[in-house]
This record gives structure tokens, sequence and C-alpha cells, in this order.
């Protein structure tokens, strides 16, 4: 079975971000990591494998050459080959923005990928957690007609069809879909560490760079349908507040706060 | 000497650094308070060879360059100088005797299961309640041959991981009176009959890692179980303590660079006099002293290692770095408290337990003292 799990490579989380113009300040952000929900979609690709030593796990991610990293790890945590589209994101003036194309117009450029790698499954995960959006996988899916399961945790694959089992407010689901299909992944257990043999032996695997202009987009397929209007920091934290007085009175004033003006009981 | 690290490299330390982030610094705190070893963590070390690190590929280990394992050995005392401390003894003073010394059937019998990380770690039994510094004068603890069994009696001091051990390495007296060839290293179960482990130590940090007394008493061990040559003990010994020494030389880079971090973000959230206490001429040059000396301790142990990984002496500058690099952790530490100021003094903050932890490496595997004695005996060339 071929499997493709899409990567993306985004501010690490410990990162400081800062906003200028309406754009992310990339100049100040000093540390890149794989998005956690695709460090999911990876983990649950590798125990398909650990069960069915014939699957093959090819990585494919689109941005600039620091992506190169976040492929080794994969590699070493047991992915079997890897493909970087190359997207060196467009310079603002002194920003650069990572993020230069919209979602749907990456979804273009990986749905193209796809089709030419070849495919039984798709992961994604089931957002970036640099942009939030979530909708590169959906757009993905829809745009190679695939049956779609959103926020997986688990998958067991047989005989031509995915078992998937998924998060519901307050319980848990399972879904059925023939392959080939796409799952975009919103946990699984505990992403594995790449192992030392893994690392050691990261370099050997193969790894092809495409452009995107070999991949066949339309031009029109590229354009930003969706124009940033305003990007803010969210406002800094208030001071805390101090109740005094009788226990008592205390707990009275934090309750009638927390139902008045925190709304949250 | 090219310290610059191979894509393989970058990514290992990197590995290492997440790894000790997500399951050693996050439990230090705890570890310390309950003197519980972190066994959940050292579980997931095996996969990244961690615990056999300079262990040779074809017994199960790693077989890392000593660079690399001091790469790795300075990322896990960066999370937790106890796990660290146990970690770095299971290497380089368990499992470095086995495979420098050791018969081919001894490193398939005693190395692989240690290296492999599916049981418990090992230890190196040396001191004891007469003899610390002075091995070659004040070991008593003997070992007989009776028909195929060495019976060793005796008792030990200070055995790190000794509970947490499937087997200790112990050096014993095989020869009569006490001259230089009277010593042999000798693998002792924990599980027989005869080792009594005692509780663990209270001591003044390291505290998840265990460490204790052990009495022998007409323990048999298999004649077969002697390491290297009947008599070459100290002589093993010494050597073990030479690679050793790199390790804790890491060790004490990983623990100022963690105080060093913690102390750095402190310094710019905390305010005095109107200003990030960072912005006050005094503690910038405590932290600039900091940074020079974690980065001139850290480069001593690469030379040390360096040298060991081209096979040429090393002695001297093992002795250099760890000392060194103790001295450095120490002032590191006491700068990071300094800066914390009351904080720095709470059992809250990890500056505290990170200043009890490093207190330790001025004294294991070799005093400053008899460090000095070994770094003065090279230059005078005596
Ligand atoms: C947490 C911890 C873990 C340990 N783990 C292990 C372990 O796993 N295995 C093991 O075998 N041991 C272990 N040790 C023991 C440690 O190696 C010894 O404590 C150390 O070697 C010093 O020996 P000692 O305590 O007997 O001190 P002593 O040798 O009695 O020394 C006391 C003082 O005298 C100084 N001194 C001694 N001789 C001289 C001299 N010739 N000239 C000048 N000064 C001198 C010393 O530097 C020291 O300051 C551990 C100790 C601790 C605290």
């Amino acid at each position: 079975m071929k499997i493709l799990v899409f990567m993306k490579q985004v501010p690490d989380t410990a990162a400081p971000i800062s906003v200028k113009d309406n754009q992310v300040d990339a100049s100040k952000i000093d540390k890149y990591a794989a998005s956690p929900y695709d460090e999911y979609a990876l983990e649950q690709a590798l125990q398909i494998k650990d069960k069915a030593a014939d699957t093959k796990i090819t990585l494919v991610t689109l941005g600039p050459a620091r992506v190169r990293e976040m492929i080794m790890q994969g590699l070493a945590m047991g992915a079997d080959d890897a493909v970087i589209i190359k997207h060196e994101p467009a310079k603002h003036g002194e920003l650069v923005e990572p993020n230069d194309l919209d979602g749907l117009a990456v979804a273009n450029v990986l749905a193209a990928a796809a089709k030419k790698i070849g495919y039984d499954l798709i992961y994604t995960g089931t957002k970036g957690v640099d942009d939030d959006q979530g909708w590169v996988g959906i757009a993905m899916g829809e745009l190679l007609g695939l049956p779609l399961v959103a926020g997986a945790r688990s998958t067991e694959v047989s005989g031509g069809t995915a078992r998937v089992l998924r998060d519901v407010e307050g319980g848990k689901e399972k879904l059925e879909v023939s392959l080939p299909a796409l799952i975009t992944s919103s946990q699984a257990t505990e992403p594995r560490y790449p192992t030392l043999k893994g690392i050691m032996g990261a370099k050997r695997k193969p790894v092809l760079e495409w452009d995107i202009a070999s991949l066949g987009v339309a031009a029109d397929a590229l354009a930003s349908r969706v124009e940033r209007v305003a990007l803010d920091m969210p406002p800094g934290r208030q001071a805390g507040r101090l109740l005094l007085g009788e226990p008592n009175d205390q707990v009275q004033e934090l309750v009638r706060l927390l139902r008045e003006q925190a709304k949250v009981i | 000497m090219n310290f610059t690290l191979s894509a393989e490299q970058k990514l290992f330390k990197q590995t290492v650094h997440e790894y000790s982030a997500a399951e050693l610094k996050t439990r230090a705190a705890d570890v310390d308070h309950s003197g519980a070893f972190n066994w959940v963590a050292v579980r997931k070390m095996g996969p990244l060879g961690l615990l056999g690190l300079t262990t040779p590929e074809e017994y199960g280990g790693a077989g890392v360059s000593a660079f690399e394992a001091a790469l790795a050995i300075e990322q896990l005392g960066w999370g937790c100088g106890s796990t660290a401390l146990s970690v770095a003894a299971h290497n380089s003073l368990a499992c470095a005797p086995i495979a420098l010394f050791g018969t081919h059937a001894q490193k398939e019998a005693f190395l692989r299961p240690l290296a492999s990380g599916a049981g418990r770690l090992g230890a190196l039994a040396l001191t004891e309640p007469g003899a610390g510094s002075d091995l070659a004068g004040g070991v008593k603890t003997t070992a007989v041959p009776e028909g195929d069994s060495w019976i060793i009696d005796g008792s030990k001091m200070w055995t790190t991981n000794a509970s947490v051990a499937d087997l200790m390495v112990v050096l014993v007296r095989t020869e009569p009176g006490s001259g230089t060839h009277t010593l042999s290293l000798i693998v002792v179960p924990t599980s027989a009959p005869g080792v009594t482990i005692a509780p663990p130590e209270k001591k003044m940090g390291l505290r998840g890692s265990p460490t204790h007394a052990v009495s022998l008493s007409d323990v048999r061990v298999p004649l077969e179980n002697l390491i290297g040559v009947r008599g070459n003990g100290l002589q093993q010994t010494l050597s073990v303590l030479d690679g050793g020494r790199i390790g804790i030389g890491a060790l004490c880079v990983g623990l100022a660079q963690a105080a060093f971090d913690e102390t750095l973000s402190y310094a710019k959230q905390r305010h005095t006099f109107g200003k990030a206490i960072s912005q006050h001429q005094a503690i910038q040059h405590m932290l600039a002293d900091m940074a020079t000396e974690i980065e001139a301790a850290r480069l001593m142990v690469y030379e040390a290692a360096y040298l060991k990984d081209e096979g040429k002496p090393f002695t001297q500058m093992a002795a250099m770095a760890k000392l060194f690099a103790s001295q450095v952790s120490e002032r590191v530490c006491y700068n990071a408290i300094q800066i914390h100021g009351g904080y720095g003094y709470s059992a809250n903050f990890p500056v505290e337990r990170i200043y009890r932890d490093q207190r330790l490496m001025a004294i294991g595997e070799g005093t400053s003292e008899i460090l000095r004695m070994v770094i003065a005996r090279q230059v005078l060339g005596v």
C-alpha cells in the first residue's frame, strides 16, 4: 500500500511571533518545526506500516529550503522517501511572509503532486498550527474526488477499506471508507521519536525536489482568492484582580464574577 | 578539530533535546521531590540508542563516537540531572569496562542486555567506606577463587543505580598485598544471593538517581565473570574513569545551560527600578560571563571527546574538561540563583534544584583535587 503524508513546517510553538503591516514578521522566527497535526498524521501512517511491512510512506511538503530538516526527521521516524515542492515565499518589503499562497492554491499544488506520485491513502493534519485555517486537506480531498474523513485519531486498514476512529464531542465515532481516501488527523498516540538507526539511515533515503511549475498547475489555480485585511496580536494579559474580605464573601464574589463577567458557569 | 555537526549529528542532538524536554525536564522537579527513578522516560531511551551509546553495534549498542555521546549526555543533563547521571553511569561506568576489556562471551552475556534497554541498568561499584580517592590502598572487598567460582566479601558505598541495575561491575582485591596489580573487576548480578542493597542515600541533590551502600557476603559468581586481566583492575578502572569524566563534563555543561536558559528568561521578565533586570549592567555582566564560560567548558569537553575518538591520549584533557566544567556549573548556578533573587532560593524554581544537582560533579568520578593531581602529573611529566 502507498501512503502519502503531507506535512507543513510551521513556526515552532515556542518561537517569538510578532506582527508588522498585517503580516507575521518572519525575520523574528528563530525556529521551525513540523505542524503537530502533521506529526499525528505521520504517526498514524507509521502505525499502519508497523502492521503491514509492505506499506510505503512518502512525505510531501511545500516550502523553502529549511523544510529539509523536517523531512529528515520524518524519514528518521520511519517514512520511506520524500518529495519537496520548492517554494520560497514572496518577499513583501522587508518582511517574508511564510504563507503567501492561500489554502486553495496550496491544495491545488499538493493535489497535482499527489496525482503525479500515486497513492492508496493520503494523510494530512487537520490544520497547520500557523494559519489555523484547516482547509488544505479538505480542499485537496475535493480536488482529487476522494472520500474524506476529517479529524481522525487512529486508522486500521484491511482489504481496501480504512476503519477510522475519531473523537466527537463527548464520545467516539467509527467510520469506514473505501480506499483511495483522504484522512486528516487531529490526534494519535504520541508521535514516536526517531530511532538512532532511523537517524543514521535518513540521509540515504531518496528525497526528490520538484518545482511548482513542473506540476502543470494553471496560473489561476495559484491566485489567492482571499485577501487578508488585518492581522493583530492578541491583546496583552490584564492584571489579575484580588478579592478581599471574609472567605465567605470572597467565594460569593468569585461565583458572581465567574457567572456574570467571565460567563463560564 | 572541527566541531561542525553533520546532518545526522544535528538530528540526533535535536531528537535527544526534544526527548529531554518532553520526558525529563517536565518531570525533573517530581523526580527530585519523590526520589522515584524516572523509569517511564528511561524505558523510551533504548530505541534512541541512549542506553548503549558507545557500546559497539555488534553487541546491540548505538556505536556512536565519544563526541556524539557527549552531545547526548549534555542534552540529558539539560533536562534532568538525576536521570542524566544514572544514564551516564550506566553507559560510561557499567557498559564501558565490559566493552573495553570483556571477552566476546562476556559482551554477549552482559553487554548486549544492558545496551538493548529492555532490562534494567548497570552499575560500577568502586568506592567503599574506607576507599574513595585512594582505591589502590583502600579497597577491602575481596574475591577468592574456589572451584569454578569467585567468592566475594566486602562492602561498597555510593553505588549509583544499584537498586535499578541488573548487574554491577565490582572492584575487588584478588591478590595479596596492596600493590598496583592486586585488584580486579568482576561482574556481579544484583540478584546474586548475598548481595544486599541498602535503601537509597539521602542526598543534597540528584535524588532521582539512586545511590546505595551494597554489602556482599559470600557472594558466588562464575570465574568467567572476571573482566579483562586478573590483577589489572586498577588500571582498567582508571581508564574507564578517563572516559567517564568526559560524560560528567558534558553533564555539567547541560546543567549549566539549563540554569542559564532559566535565568535568561527570568531576567527579561523581572522588573526593578522601572526596567527589566536584564537591562541592569551588573546583571548583563553576569549573563555574559555565564554564556562565555559555558561555551568554554563545552569546547573542552568536545576536545577531550575528539582526542578519545582519534585514539590519542586524552587522560589530561578529560581531567581538565571535568575540572573546569564542574567549576563552570558551580559559578553559573550560583549566579543563576543570584539573578533570581529570593525566588532562586525557592524550591519552586528549577535553578535551586540544578544548583544542588551540579554540586556532585566536583566529587564523583575523581574529586577536583584528584583531577588536579592527574593534570599536574601530566604537565610535570612524572
Ligand atoms: C551521588 C554520588 C554518586 C556516586 N556514584 C558512585 C558510583 O556509581 N560508583 C562508585 O564507585 N562511587 C560513586 N561515588 C563515590 C565517589 O566516587 C567518591 O565519593 C569520590 O571518589 C571521593 O571519595 P570519598 O568520598 O571517599 O572521599 P575521600 O577520598 O575520602 O576524599 C575526601 C577529601 O580529600 C581529598 N583528597 C583525597 N586524597 C587526596 C590527595 N591525595 N590530595 C589532596 N586531596 C585529597 C578529596 O579530594 C576530598 O576533598 C558516588 C558519590 C556520590 C556522592
